[in-house]
């Protein structure tokens, strides 16, 4: 009985569970067939995780942060999975396979995606207790150990991953070294100018590069706890050595299974990705196709996607015939790609260069004899061409008359590649291989919008490289059949923010209801009411408690508080750029005693009370103004907080007053609403303490002036801001800054941060560049006399409204009662209130 | 008719309702956001006060709004939005609050209880 049901089911065994392994999974649960039985034997753990993204743990990413799939999702449908399961054996006449502690798992289908495992170089010496290798979690955890008690790292391996081990070094605060074997970085992807121009960016970062070195031996340390010997007799100290330098393929257990392998290792595979073994695949960085190992994720996704269907129907068409081994990705900041040929070694095969040692930029080309194709590519610093150049090499397409058009800067006439250009077999994404005409597919089945094909297709999901090229596909298609692509605001008017900013502004509209009775219809929503709350309030700078503007602010506004989730509020006063005095932070621990608010310090310097019912609001705040405390906008769209470091009043460092000029540019634009909230930082030399790069506007000192870099944010997709301008004077750095802000203000869509702004905006950085520093459009003198009109007319709304009876009537719970809210109680944990939890909802195992 | 006139019971005055905009106020235990739709005082919805998602007393302090031509208010916590006729959640119908009659006699809000 029991022997028959299972041999109803296909018992399909799956051994890792890597991405590749995963994907495979994956594959099997989207075709739905019950046909099947997957089990999944994990040695890690835990079940897959991102390993592209694996250095993104030492900024704040988690290892949940990095599962690509959680064990519910398994559950859910119908996976057996087994963690810290090692396979030790298989056995090919039985058709089993064992785990290292005794379990035995029998299969229909074997699928063997073990992937890989870091090359240690034999050196003596390298087996030492901070001698590590980067590829699972349980590795970062161990680096996260070691650099805490190391003050220099190295890495040994100039490659992708190694300079991505170096990225998460730096990130570790270490001093890092990469060492390379090769004589420059990146062998494998760049020709030696694009290996040379990226050591120079990576140096001017900080890191140390040593090419051309041969570790002979790692022995006790004078300095540090180690040095490395080079054959050229030089040597290095560090603390931690972190190997790097290249994978080889995890195939022991292939080997003992006697399947075929390659005379260097790993699991020689068919073109359906079967082993010598009929009933055995193997997939991913294991598997050795025409005496290849693929080292990429795109590749051994294909690999799972040709297994699945392989293993369900093998008379399949699909087949693994190859990749693309290009790449595009950003090592420390610095942009990489390499497409096809990158070294030019076709026969007959011509190159054009272009580089600017200023900016850092070089870009080849490799064509081919005839002079018509594109073979391949290098790009470093600049990779903007990515898209293009790859499409014109995978597709075959015809070049134009003077190929180096496509890689020279000039502004105006860059051939474009347009969309009909593009074949429908053309893959726009190459992460979950996805081609132009599964797009328009999509798209014909009815999704309507960017956001939908995405979710559809998985396109553009993967490395995110393909966005651009994607939207535009998404939009030509989308007009092609007719569909509007709209950027209305919301159903109540048919208009942008920015010609609703124009229509504001331009007609002296000053409240909601002409706006609405003018220019839109219905009642408003949600959306469009704060929408014109911020224009109003950007080009008026109004009160925004007056009584025709109260019923438009989202709730923060209107109480001019945080709500959190018990419907409570938080408190966030001013203190600019981070100073305070003592008496003032005795006054805020007093408020906090008495009111029993939860206390905590923010990101940006200052500190929050959380806690406070809405009827507390303005009793807080009348002790915290008579205190002489400002609001601190951390409610609004709008300005929040300048930190800054302490700069050259104190820091042996630093090279300006940081903390004045946090101070004095907080000052300046507290107050102002913007399309979405604004973070500043000023740092007082280039040790960068203050992390402006990571700011809307950050300022950095340099001994000549103030370096300015612009459209930086954190949070959910961090992206580092852009270096606008060098060696600024006070009052240009004021000018520039008041100019830019004014500009996203008038132009940005709703809840669009600055980086989105930007790089949405033809023409990105170079355009504002030319719109602020050379006043392309005329709009200077307008922006300016903005911002003097915002700064000139700043008033700080807590102290308005505690003045003010008729706003205070609002904070309150009921019209009808001073009772309190039945529904907002507390707890107390490390000695401060917590909200208590509401139903607890019991989980039955 | 004198038994259906004890039946609305006043719970506060217009003038402390905000055009546009909502109060709560307190009957029976229940709190009820009572919401006053454009400048005219008659013109005014009442349903619950708890936002059985975000599991807070806060929908009185919404944006209220139209979508299509249904009146509704955005809930501060996760901007669902409910009803002001039917109370129902527009993004999730199996939610909803409660709806309250509600009128306004010589500047007394009343409730139907």
């Amino acid at each position: 009985m029991q022997a028959k049901e299972n041999t109803q089911k296909q018992r399909i065994v799956v051994v890792g569970n890597g991405m590749v392994g995963h994907h495979f999974v994956d594959q099997m649960i989207k075709a739905a067939n019950a046909d099947y039985q997957v089990t999944v034997l994990s040695g890690e753990p835990r079940l897959a995780y991102d390993r592209v993204h694996l250095s993104e743990f030492f900024t704040g990413k988690t290892a949940e942060d990095l599962a690509l799939t959680t064990t519910d999702y398994y559950v859910e449908n119908g996976i057996e999975f087994y963690t810290e399961a090692m396979v030790s054996a298989i056995d090919r006449d039985a058709k089993n396979v064992k785990t290292q502690d005794g379990r035995t798992f029998e299969y229909d289908k074997l699928v063997l995606a073990t992937g890989s495992y870091p090359f240690v170089p034999p050196i003596p010496g390298n087996d030492q207790d901070h001698c590590l290798v980067y590829r699972t979690i349980e590795d970062l955890n161990d680096i996260e150990a070691s650099s805490k008690c190391s003050k220099i790292g190295v890495v040994v391996g100039g490659g992708l991953l190694g300079l991505e081990a170096a990225n998460a070094l730096k990130q570790a605060g270490l001093e890092t070294h990469v060492v390379e074997f090769a004589p420059q970085l990146m062998g494998v992807q760049l020709d030696s100018a694009g290996g040379r121009v990226l050591r120079h960016k990576i140096e001017s970062l900080g890191v140390h590069v040593h090419t051309g070195k041969a570790t002979t031996e790692i022995v006790a340390g004078e300095t540090s706890r180690f040095r490395m010997n080079f054959k050229d007799g030089e040597h290095l100290e560090t603390d931690m050595i972190l190997f790097s330098a290249g994978i080889r393929p995890h195939d022991s257990l292939a080997k003992l299974a006697d399947l075929d392998m390659g005379p260097r290792g790993g699991i020689v595979i068919n073109n359906q990705c079967q082993t010598s073994d009929d009933n055995i695949y193997a997939i991913g960085e294991c598997a050795l196709w025409n005496n290849f190992i693929f080292g990429l994720v795109a590749p051994g996704y294909t690999m799972a996607k040709v297994v699945a269907n392989h293993v369900m129907d093998s008379n399949t068409d699909e087949s693994f015939t190859g990749a693309d081994m290009s790449t595009k990705l950003k090592l420390m900041g610095v942009d990489v790609g390499s497409i096809g040929d990158a070294h030019g070694k076709s026969a007959g095969a011509l190159s054009f260069v272009y580089e600017n040692q200023l900016s850092g930029v070089y870009k080849k080309i490799v064509i081919d004899e005839a002079q018509n194709k594109l073979l391949g590519a290098v790009l470093v610093g600049d990779t903007s061409d990515y898209d293009t150049l790859l499409q014109y090499m995978l597709n075959g397409i015809d070049l134009p008359e003077t190929p180096e058009s496509l890689i020279l800067p000039s502004l105006s006439d860059k051939p474009l590649l347009g969309v009909d250009a593009l074949p429908d077999t053309a893959t726009i994404c190459s992460c979950h291989n996805v081609t132009k005409a599964d797009i328009v597919q999509s798209i014909d089945d009815g999704n309507q919008t960017f956001a939908d094909v995405k979710s559809c297709t998985k396109a553009s999901t993967g490395c995110g490289g393909c966005t651009a090229l994607l939207k535009n596909v998404v939009d030509k298609t989308l007009s092609e059949r007719g569909v509007e692509v709209n950027n209305h605001i919301c159903e109540h008017f048919e208009y942008s923010r920015q010609e609703l900013f124009d229509l504001i502004k331009i007609n002296d509209i000053r409240d909601f209801d002409t706006l609405l009775k003018k220019h839109g219809k219905g009642l408003g929503c949600d959306v469009c009411k704060p929408a014109a709350a911020s224009i109003l309030a950007s080009v008026y700078n109004e009160y925004v408690l007056k009584n025709e503007h109260v019923s438009l602010q989202d709730t923060n506004d209107t109480y001019l508080a945080n709500m959190q989730k018990d419907g409570t509020y938080s408190i966030v006063p001013r203190i600019a750029a981070g100073e305070i005095t003592p008496d003032k932070l005795i006054v805020l621990g007093e408020v906090a005693k008495k009111y029993d608010l939860y206390t905590k310090i923010t990101g940006g310097q200052r500190i929050d009370l959380f806690g406070a019912r809405v009827e507390q609001l303005p009793l807080i705040w009348e002790e915290l103004v008579s205190a002489g405390f400002e609001t601190g906008h951390a409610y609004g769209k709008s300005v929040r907080t300048v930190k800054s470091c302490v700069g050259s009043t104190w820091c042996r460092y630093g090279v300006q007053d940081s903390v004045g000029q946090a101070i004095d540019i907080e000052n300046r634009y507290k107050g102002l609403r913007s399309p979405h909230k604004l973070k500043f930082a000023v740092s007082g030399c280039t040790r960068e303490c203050a992390e402006a790069q990571s700011k809307d506007i950050g300022v950095i000192a340099t001994e000549n002036g103030w370096n300015l870099y612009v459209c930086g944010n954190g949070g959910m997709k961090p992206r580092h801001a852009d270096l606008f301008a060098t060696d600024l004077d006070d009052v240009t750095l004021i000018k520039y800054i008041d100019r830019i802000l004014m500009f996203y203000v008038k132009t940005a869509d709703r809840l669009q941060r600055t980086s989105v702004w930007m790089d949405n905006m033809e023409g990105g950085l170079e355009y504002l560049q030319k719109v602020v520093i050379d006043d392309h459009l005329g709009l200077c003198d307008e922006l300016e006399r903005q911002m003097e009109t915002v700064v000139g007319t700043y008033q700080c709304e807590w102290k308005t409204t505690i003045e003010n009876p008729v706003a205070l009537k609002r904070f309150r719970q009921f019209v009808n009662s001073d009772e309190k809210d039945s529904n907002i109680t507390f707890v107390r944990e490390r000695e401060q209130i917590k909200p208590a939890d509401k139903i607890k909802i019991v989980e039955v195992e | 008719m004198q038994m259906l006139e004890q039946d609305w019971t006043t719970i506060c005055r217009t003038d402390d309702l905000i055009t546009n905009s909502g109060v709560c106020a307190l009957h029976n235990g229940e709190q009820i956001a009572i919401f006053c739709i454009g400048e005219d005082i008659q013109n005014i919805k009442a349903i619950g006060n708890y936002d059985p998602k975000g599991k807070a007393n806060v929908l009185y302090r919404g944006i209220i709004g139209s979508i299509a031509d249904e009146l509704v208010v955005a809930s501060p916590l996760y901007k669902d939005h409910y009803s002001l006729e039917t109370g129902v959640c527009v993004e999730d119908e199996s939610l909803s609050v409660p709806v309250y009659e509600i009128r306004v006699v010589h500047g007394e809000v009343q409730v139907l209880s």
